[in-house]
């Protein structure tokens, strides 16, 4: 395994990266430990490992975490059935004794056997069973894992960064966290989102931008609001009202918001925010 | 190094463990850490595994590199709501005034310092009362001044940090509400859900036995015969019954209601009710407590695996719970005195709790609190309060 340390990350052009986040990728990556992210839907965990892999100029490898899914899929796939098919009707090009061809590597295995050190971003690990992160643990402590049906061991060339994010649905359990360093990505404050702002949107009107920022603050604030937009819903909802020929930045502070359904994704908030809405215009 | 800073992030019951601190020395012994705000970062990364102790570690940081005292646990609540108390008497005092019931110009004449002597001792005399002109010290509501909620100086967060010293971000205390000892906020409910399961096969068949093939296959000569079985899935059925009525439980609702709609996309069954204070001969399925009751009685025909699950602030007049015809609805007539209808449930499903959202340490005041938790295992409505419920639910008997 190769030693990665001249390589430090400072932000990417499409992210705008928090000192103290930085920092702490940077450290993850000396310690060789993987970085867990926490935070609201929609702050930008899922980016991070994006800029990182853009900035650092490595591949990225996503492994998308289902509820059902077992580790074994994301180390490798031996297709059994192919081999089967194989063995019976003998038409293939395949070796049938040669179980190293129904082999196929799952994301955790393309990583490791990379030529180029890579990104391995671990999405939404919450949503997987306490028994898949328990087993990955071994896997990402010695950066190898043995192939039963071959009884081959694979070991990582270089060691990927790792990128976990969890959106908090389960606890993690301690060992697994014991093993990662944490972040909590925190709800960026308007000073910083206006700086996020401007990164989306490089030729944005800063008229249209200051109300916009101003009034996605005023309705993130309204009580009882259960799926609070995020930068996510921000950044597109500004795509929308530029989108729009009709519209014009003043309205804003007339207190019209155009486009709510970018914003609010579940009925109850989206009625919420139209009577609040509506209940201010007239005052 | 820092061994001290260590143990006591330990003591104060962040969960740190030794592998974490090694690799917080090797991070300092390969140079990665060259100042106070690298070493506040880097340590809360290495150490602290959950949003959750972020506020207890910014206080132990600022206690150990700052000498920012330690807040013991009640004192601490009593000052920051006294502090509250302050600010909001700076804003309005007549509206404050009127709240303690005293006249306006003899608090006028005190100084702050004096003010929040007198909030604090007003804060140690308040009972368990629910009901009237006190009501605003309530816990974990949305009021301006009540204790453990939605303080203003709470949660701020973001990229502000490099312009102050890393003592100061952390005596700020950012991470306030994601605090364990706050009450329930959305984002914490379902996590504390999760353990409750019970798992059974349901479903499509789609799920491979492999040994039934293998067996099947073997008997038809090598034939390949594929045998499928259902996956497992949660069909634990479950029982919210909850106190809707009056406005004692008007800050909680919010909560609850987030309680519920998780509850919702957790279980295969959910039933939602709803009573006034206790539970007498009916409960009520539409929130209004009108069109849709169900008579107690009707459960004893449930599943006993059901498990029940109230909410309530159990605080109300001893009569209500202990009197026949104690209703204080007029309509509600009924032969049984509540507590009975109370151990009758709890004798009907073996899994019961109550869950409270009044602080457990203000429970000793009402007795009708202590007369239900002597029914229901009672919980308070916290994360930890939920986790230890949800426990208790699954245990096995």
């Amino acid at each position: 395994m190769t030693k990665h340390q001249d390589a430090r990350f400072q932000g990417a052009h499409k992210y705008v990266l928090d000192p103290e986040l930085s920092s702490i990728v940077n450290i993850s990556m000396t310690l060789e430990m993987p970085l867990l992210l926490k935070g609201e839907p929609g702050t930008g965990k899922t980016m991070l490992a994006h800029a990182i892999a853009d900035t650092l100029d490595m591949p990225l490898i996503i492994l998308n975490v289902k509820s059902s899914m077992k580790l074994v899929e994301a180390l490798y796939q031996y297709d059994t059935l192919t081999r089967l098919n194989d063995s019976r009707f003998g038409d293939s090009t395949r070796d049938v004794s040669n179980i190293d061809e129904y082999i196929k590597m799952g994301k955790i295995g393309q990583a490791f056997c990379a030529e180029k050190r890579t990104v391995l971003l671990i999405d939404e690990i919450d949503k997987a069973d306490t028994d898949f992160q328990d087993d990955m643990l071994d896997v990402l402590d010695q950066m190898q894992f043995d192939i039963i049906e071959t009884d081959r061991t694979i070991s990582a060339i270089h060691r990927p960064v790792i990128i976990i994010t969890s959106n908090a649905k389960k606890d993690l359990s301690d060992p697994f966290l014991g093993r990662c360093n944490f972040h909590h990505i925190a709800f960026p404050e308007p000073k910083m989102m206006r700086k996020i702002i401007q990164i989306h949107f490089p030729a944005i009107d800063s008229k249209l931008a200051e109300n916009a920022i101003n009034a996605f603050y005023a309705v993130r604030d309204i009580d009882g609001i259960e799926k609070k937009p995020a930068t996510r819903e921000l950044i597109n909802w500004i795509r929308a009202l530029q989108a729009d020929p009709d519209f014009r930045a003043g309205d804003l502070l007339k207190g019209s918001m155009p486009f709510l359904g970018v914003l609010f994704k579940k009925s109850p908030d989206y009625e919420r925010t139209q009577n609040m809405i509506g209940r201010r215009k007239r005052f | 190094m820092f061994l001290k800073f260590f143990y006591t992030l330990k003591d104060v019951g962040v969960p740190v463990s030794p592998t974490s601190f090694l690799t917080l020395q090797k991070a300092l012994y390969q140079g990665l850490i060259t100042s106070l705000d690298d070493f506040y970062t880097c340590a809360r990364a290495v150490l602290v595994k959950s949003e959750r102790y972020f506020d207890l570690y910014d206080q132990v940081f600022a206690y150990h590199f700052d000498g920012v005292p330690l807040p013991e646990d009640a004192g601490f609540e009593i000052d920051q709501m006294a502090q509250a108390m302050l600010d909001e008497w700076l804003k309005n005092p007549k509206k404050m005034a009127n709240a303690l019931g005293v006249d306006e110009a003899t608090l006028k004449k005190l100084t702050p310092d004096e003010l929040i002597d007198y909030f604090k001792k007003r804060l140690k005399d308040q009972d368990g009362r629910h009901d009237g002109g006190n009501k605003w010290i309530g816990t974990g509501g949305t009021s301006p001044v009540g204790h453990s909620g939605y303080h203003p100086g709470g949660m701020r967060v973001g990229g502000e940090s490099r312009n102050k010293s890393a003592v100061k971000v952390a005596n700020e205390r950012r991470y306030k509400d994601y605090s364990t000892r706050g009450p329930l906020t959305q984002a914490k409910i379902g996590e504390a859900l999760k353990c409750l399961r019970n798992m059974i096969p349901a479903g499509p068949k789609d799920v491979i036995n492999v040994d039934e093939t293998i067996r099947a296959t073997l008997r038809n000569g090598g034939e390949i015969e594929l045998i499928f079985n259902r996956a497992m899935k949660d069909r634990l059925k479950v029982i919210l019954a909850i106190d809707n009525g009056g406005w004692s439980m008007d800050p909680y609702i919010q909560v609850v209601q987030t309680l519920f709609n998780y509850a919702r996309a957790q279980f295969k069954e959910v039933k939602t009710y709803f009573f006034h204070n206790t539970i007498y001969d009916y409960v009520w399925e539409d929130p209004s407590r009108y069109k849709k009751p169900k008579r107690i009685m009707d459960f004893s025909r449930l599943d006993p695996e059901t498990r029940l699950i109230i909410v309530g602030d159990a605080s109300m007049a001893p009569y209500e719970l202990m009197a026949h015809d104690g209703s204080i609805h007029i309509t509600e007539r009924s032969g049984r005195p509540s507590i009975e209808q109370l151990r009758f449930l709890a004798q009907t499903f073996r899994g019961a709790v109550w869950l409270n959202p009044v602080s457990e340490t203000m429970w000793g005041y009402t007795h009708t609190i202590l007369a239900i938790s002597k029914i229901f295992p009672m919980y308070e409505l916290s994360l930890d309060g939920l986790a230890q419920a949800v426990t208790k639910l699954m245990e096995k008997k």
